[in-house]
């Protein structure tokens, strides 16, 4: 892979019809590109977390992906309310959804301390009532 | 041991496949319904056990390469669920026992069958 691959998604908000599918698309392209398995597993479970988080509390937002040959960049950003303490929300079990979403089988403050397990760097920036930009590394 | 195996030694029934996807080989059961953790721990080839029946359960399904979701307690699959997991290739499977009396004998069955 010498050129780099870039992708870029709309993550509507609330949309359970649609959640997922950026990261659907980057785990296909991923897997046609010949990456290893487990590389593909631990992006995938990474961007997914990260695209629900944007559907469930960001009113929704967008995915901007980077591949090169060595690592993949996932930035997902979301213009919603931000996270309030984000040493919190980094801690396993913490969570601010509503019962509707536990429901579904989320909410269980798994979202954010799973992708920070799975990527190789994370980087969270949020400011309350701006938004949150989620950057994911995962290298190859 | 394939899914059409499966369903024959397992009383379950098919809700969305065709008849083809139904020879994957099965590499292991999970059963989970915390959608991050069932995430996390399936691998591709596993009969993924839930009492879900929500359109997540297609994505997960489809993003971690499952051989099938099997519904427990017979609960009724939404029909959004079963028309997405048809158009994603899913196999969605249901059965009247509890979560853990499939675990349990899908775990004997696999045994077997090494």
């Amino acid at each position: 892979m010498g050129q780099m691959i870039i992708r870029d998604f709309d993550i509507p908000a609330n949309d359970f019809s649609v959640a997922g599918e950026a990261s659907s698309t980057v785990r296909k392209l991923l897997s046609q590109l010949g990456v290893a398995p487990d590389r593909i597993k631990r992006t995938a479970i990474a961007m997914y977390e990260a695209e629900i988080n944007a559907v469930i509390h960001g009113r929704g937002g967008k995915a901007h992906v980077e591949i090169s040959g060595d690592k993949i960049i996932i930035e997902i950003s979301d213009e919603g309310p931000g996270i309030e303490d984000l040493e919190l929300a980094m801690q396993e079990g913490y969570s601010t959804a509503t019962d509707s979403i536990r429901e579904m089988g989320f909410g269980a403050g798994m979202g954010l301390p799973n992708i920070k397990k799975h990527a190789d760097e994370l980087v969270i920036k949020s400011e309350k009532d701006k938004g949150t930009v989620v950057t994911i590394t995962v290298n190859f | 041991m394939t899914i059409r195996d499966m369903i024959d030694k397992l009383d379950c029934s098919l809700a969305a496949g065709t008849e083809e996807m139904l020879d994957q080989e099965i590499t292991g059961v999970y059963c989970c319904d915390l959608l991050s953790h069932a995430m996390a721990k399936l691998d591709p080839g596993n009969v993924w056990i839930t009492i879900h029946t929500n359109l997540n359960v297609v994505a997960i399904a489809s993003l971690t390469n499952v051989a099938c979701v099997l519904v427990a307690e017979s609960i009724e699959i939404e029909e959004q669920t079963l028309a997405r997991a048809v158009e994603k290739q899913v196999v969605v499977l249901s059965s009247a026992k509890t979560a853990a009396e499939l675990s349990f004998e899908l775990f004997c069955l696999l045994r077997k069958a090494e």
